[in-house]
């Protein structure tokens, strides 16, 4: 059975290169998540995808702006 | 086996180097195509090499760096992504093919190329470039190292001379990446081309360029990218915008692995290694009767090569009893540089070419010099 759906955050980017500094900096600086698939809903440019809870992005947000990272959209969703 | 052609590939690679190739191999699967943890670790491990390489030359960010197979990859990207017919570019005679050919290739569409002669000792200078200069150059196109003489050329000054008035500075690193220090930032580098499997010491097959931000280069390849798979043109972010097709995973976790070996032991140690063997073996051939040494030699600080000729004899001649006869293996004949061989009056004879290895030893040496005195009695 799929798993249960929860509010996320969906980090999209435009090159796997931007995902892979993605994941290398929230390890860094310990923000939490990790890359999936990009869900169907979402057209982006690289199929990978960084999720986090809504919750945890709302923590975390601060930190990831100031991250300077390529982020080609944010999108919330059930996931 | 003396191996002493390590102008044209480092046969002897640093352990972890194999090691790294051999772990890839065994582990990872193809980056940017797909979330399962083999994608991903090759992924994380090709952008921990784009890391590793973009601070090797001090460049500003990790995307900036293009995997390709090898220098002759990236300069023809450069060379045929930038040029449009009826701008002009300034190169060298000290240039190899990987440089020439695409750029007679270009000069049939329309490219004016001026093509700068050395001097004596084979070497040009940053006051040439400027003196060349039209209103319509959009480049100079320049070997750090010659992979004939060994010469360096000062690309500091030739970028500056570049950067100064809006010129593109595109630099053949073949011979010198690994060995000598390339700051692209300080030396005004907007695109530089670089092999991994000589003084990088990593995997053939593997290779790159940098590209300064602001910098387009139009893609040689299109095709697999991982990325925006419905739209019909290949994505023109970079790195995916010159990187079509699966890259070399493989290869690129041993280019890795030897970047961390050249940081760990220090260039400037490994260089100076490199040059005192080629000095000692310079001073014991230079002198030797029949013996003729190219290049400059004014300085020592120059790639680890000494190339010479024996008498009239034929340098593959030469290079066969070297082999045959001393098992000393060295590269002789043209070398892919045609124009530098005319320049030095070699174009008939060729000549025969040692390049030397930090992991070579003064006993080594010896046995060259030993043999050359031999050959020429």
């Amino acid at each position: 059975m799929i798993r249960k759906k929860i509010p996320c955050a969906v980090l999209t980017f435009s090159t796997t290169t931007a995902a892979m500094s993605m994941e290398k900096k929230c390890g860094d600086y310990k923000i939490p998540g990790r890359l999936i698939p990009v869900p169907r809903e979402i057209t982006a440019g690289c199929g990978l995808a960084w999720k986090m809870t809504a919750e945890d992005y709302e923590a975390y947000k601060q930190k990831i702006e100031r991250l300077n990272l390529t982020v080609e959209q944010i999108v919330f969703m059930e996931l | 086996m003396i191996y002493f052609d390590n102008a044209a590939t480092t046969m002897h690679k640093p352990e972890p180097v194999i090691h790294a190739v051999v772990q890839a191999m065994n582990s990872l699967g193809n980056a940017g195509r797909g979330a399962h943890e083999a994608s991903l670790d090759a992924s994380r491990n090709i952008y921990g090499v784009r890391e590793r390489i973009v601070d090797f030359f001090h460049g500003e960010d990790p995307s900036r760096i293009a995997f390709t197979l090898n220098s002759t990859e990236s300069l023809n990207m450069a060379i045929k992504g930038i040029l449009e017919p009826g701008d002009h570019v300034v190169t060298t005679v000290l240039e190899h093919n990987s440089v020439l050919r695409p750029l007679y290739e270009m000069e049939e569409k329309g490219v004016e190329v001026t093509i700068l002669s050395c001097d004596e000792y084979g070497m040009v200078y940053p006051e040439d470039f400027a003196a060349a200069v039209r209103p319509n150059t959009k480049a100079f196109i320049c070997t750090h190292g010659s992979n004939l003489t060994g010469n360096v050329i000062d690309i500091r000054q030739i970028g500056k001379t570049a950067r100064d008035r809006g010129i593109r500075f595109v630099v053949d690193a073949s011979q010198t990446a690994g060995v000598f220090d390339i700051d692209v930032q300080k030396m005004n580098i907007d695109i530089l081309c670089f092999t991994g499997h000589k003084g990088l010491l990593g995997p053939q097959g593997t290779g790159g360029m940098y590209v300064r931000k602001g910098v387009n280069v139009r893609p040689l390849k299109s095709g697999g990218s991982g990325v925006k798979t419905f739209e019909k043109k290949h994505p023109a972010q970079m790195p995916t915008a010159l990187e079509a097709g699966t890259l070399n995973g493989h290869g690129l976790a041993g280019l890795g692995a030897a970047v961390d070996y050249l940081n760990q032991k220090g260039i400037t140690s490994i260089r100076k290694k490199e040059q005192a063997l080629m000095e000692k073996f310079y001073l014991g051939v230079r002198d030797i009767p029949g013996v003729k040494v190219y290049g400059d030699f004014r300085t020592m600080n120059r790639c680890a090569i000494v190339t010479l000729n024996i008498r009239d004899y034929d340098s593959g001649e030469v290079g066969d009893a070297l082999y045959v006869d001393y098992g000393i293996a060295v590269r002789t004949g043209a070398h892919c540089a045609p124009l530098m061989h005319q320049s030095l009056g070699t174009a008939e004879q060729g000549a025969v070419r040692f390049s030397f290895s930090h992991f070579n030893t003064e006993e080594e040496i010896q046995r060259g010099i030993d043999a050359v005195r031999e050959l020429a009695e």
